[in-house]
């Protein structure tokens, strides 16, 4: 290897002692103090009902938002990639828009449509049918602010990769769903299951949007973020970070995954 | 399937068609909709009412100025951080460019309690820093570092790949006619990553715009002092002061809708500085 260059040197030990001071010291900090007080508080923290709840909620919203907006986001690559049509790109600017707002405005804007002052709320209301401050609320918002995260994993790949493969296939006598299953979705597979994991951490981590459509009711629809912040504001720390801790693990695997199939598609 | 001799040779036209017009009408657009005729019902002298009143004007500064900040510094350590990992070679490389990504894989309500701890006045780094007139938590300045830290990774995303195309026969021929590094850099990379950089800038003001689970953990939330907008209508909201609060969010919708016809423009600006120069 050529010696490296003092410049060379100063730089990487300045991107390294950013990275140690900027990254690696909260991650330490969040397990650091979950388990301050030991193992079995740790463990008791967890499983404290509330807390056990909102694990319980935020992992049922994960297991509905993520599998439909991965459909949706293929089957929206595939409009826009393989066919040209009027409004292609307005339509690639419209899924877009949900991730370049703030959560707050995506929460307010569903608020006004099933809100008790919105649009549609009302209406609902008086059919019995109550969507603000539920569940369905929180899955709702949660495939707002991540509906392009699919699609714009899928999009760069699937126009580079063109119709080749899928013209052969066709050509060949398969039928449209045998294409799909036989040559699109194995050409696409890592980039599925990269947009899953990209959204499955957005939806577990949503905070905005879900603290204005949620209502935050303690053991009903208080997701793992929102429960962080109520035991904060309880000064209960260790229980924040012990509830902190989980979403973490959940963040170190995702950026494993990223790393790993990042790799995996460069060859 | 016959193929007819039509433009669309391949099938699901339709199909997709269908789950991407229901999808984005249902998820995306009612929703937008019933904010957007929520505002055109308040007529134009309540809206400009609300959104130039004393205190929405005191939180669009110190959101902007903010964002502003924190898109400098992100702007520093983006270019640092793409530029180690892109030129050089050595052993953590790996590591140092999967970490980069944390701050999009960690709930921005962890990062927010993670901050408020370390910058606390008995916390890791507050117990240095506050002797020393450093007061982080409750301050403009932490809402600029959690600005910062939740948008890391735009900068280098950004710069990352086009500083990996840049021509390095370019680069050669530059010094072989007796260009020094640094004039290499000023004529011949930083014209090419510009508009990346650019682009990636524009992304981390967005997102430092819009951020508030981090900063409401560290900005106390006073009033005309650390009261970011987000926050604002998240108060007005609790106050059941529906109006102002969709009001307050047509304004950040607006820059939101402004800031992606911004970066469509410099992307288009790299695709055509690229096909130039090949």
């Amino acid at each position: 290897m050529a010696k490296r260059s003092k410049a060379e040197i100063t730089l990487i030990a300045a991107a390294f002692l950013l990275a140690a001071f900027v990254l690696v010291v909260p991650l330490a900090l969040i397990f650091s103090f979950a388990l301050r007080e030991g193992l079995a508080v740790y463990v008791a923290n967890i499983v404290e009902p509330n807390t056990l709840h909102a694990i319980w909620l935020t992992v049922m919203t994960a297991l509905i938002v993520v599998p439909v907006n991965i459909v949706v986001g293929a089957a929206l690559a595939w409009l826009v990639t393989r066919f040209r049509f009027r409004g292609r790109q307005l339509l690639i600017s419209i899924v877009e828009l949900p991730a370049s707002m703030s959560p707050i405005v995506a929460g307010v804007v569903y608020l006004f449509l099933y809100g008790g002052q919105g649009l549609l709320g009302p209406f609902l209301q008086a059919n019995g049918w109550q969507v603000m401050f539920t569940p369905l609320a929180i899955v709702l918002v949660s495939l707002f602010v991540t509906a392009p995260f699919a699609a714009r994993e899928l999009i760069p790949l699937m126009s580079q990769q063109g119709t080749e493969d899928e013209e052969a296939a066709l050509s060949l006598g398969a039928n449209g769903w045998q294409m799909f299953w036989h040559v699109t979705l194995p050409n696409i597979s890592w980039a599925l299951v990269y947009g899953a994991v990209l959204t499955n951490a957005r939806v577990m981590g949503e905070f905005g949007a879900v603290s204005v459509v949620s209502g935050a009711i303690r053991g009903q629809t208080n997701t793992l973020p929102l429960q962080i912040n109520l035991l904060f504001n309880d000064f209960n720390v260790t229980g924040a970070f012990a509830a902190a801790s989980t979403l973490t693990l959940i963040a170190v695997v995702t950026l494993i995954l990223k790393s790993v199939l990042e790799s995996r598609r460069h060859g | 399937m016959a193929r007819k001799n039509s433009k669309h040779l391949l099938p699901g036209f339709g199909l997709t068609v269908g789950i991407s017009l229901f999808y984005i009408t249902l998820v995306i657009l009612l929703p937008i909709a019933a904010m957007l005729l929520k505002v055109a019902g308040m007529g134009l002298p309540e809206f400009w009412r609300i959104i130039s009143s004393r205190r929405a004007i005191a939180a669009y500064q110190i959101t902007f100025s903010s964002a502003f900040y924190a898109t400098i510094l992100n702007g520093t350590v983006g270019l640092l951080l793409a530029w180690v990992l892109t030129r050089y070679r050595f052993p953590g490389r790996r590591i140092l460019d999967a970490l980069v990504d944390l701050p999009f894989a960690l709930p921005t309500a962890v990062a927010g309690l993670v901050l408020v701890t370390l910058f606390a006045d008995t916390g890791w780094y507050g117990q240095f820093l506050e002797p020393n007139g450093f007061k982080v938590n409750y301050t403009q300045l932490g809402i600029v570092l959690a600005m910062a830290f939740t948008s890391i990774p735009f900068v280098v995303r950004a710069v990352q790949p086009v500083l990996e195309e840049v021509d390095e026969s370019l680069e050669a021929a530059a010094e072989s006619l007796g260009a020094n590094r640094w004039q290499v850099f000023t004529h011949i990379i930083w014209p090419t990553i510009f508009p990346a950089f650019a682009g990636g800038c524009v992304l981390s003001f967005a997102r430092s715009l819009g951020e508030f689970g981090a900063v409401v953990f560290i900005a106390g939330n006073i009033p005309g002092v650390t009261e970011i907008v987000s926050l604002l209508i998240y108060i007005r909201l609790d106050e059941y002061n529906y109006e102002a609060a969709a009001a307050l969010a047509f304004v950040l919708l607006l820059v939101a809708f402004l800031t992606l016809v911004a970066t469509n423009a410099l992307s288009a600006w790299q695709t055509r500085y690229v096909e130039r120069s090949a």
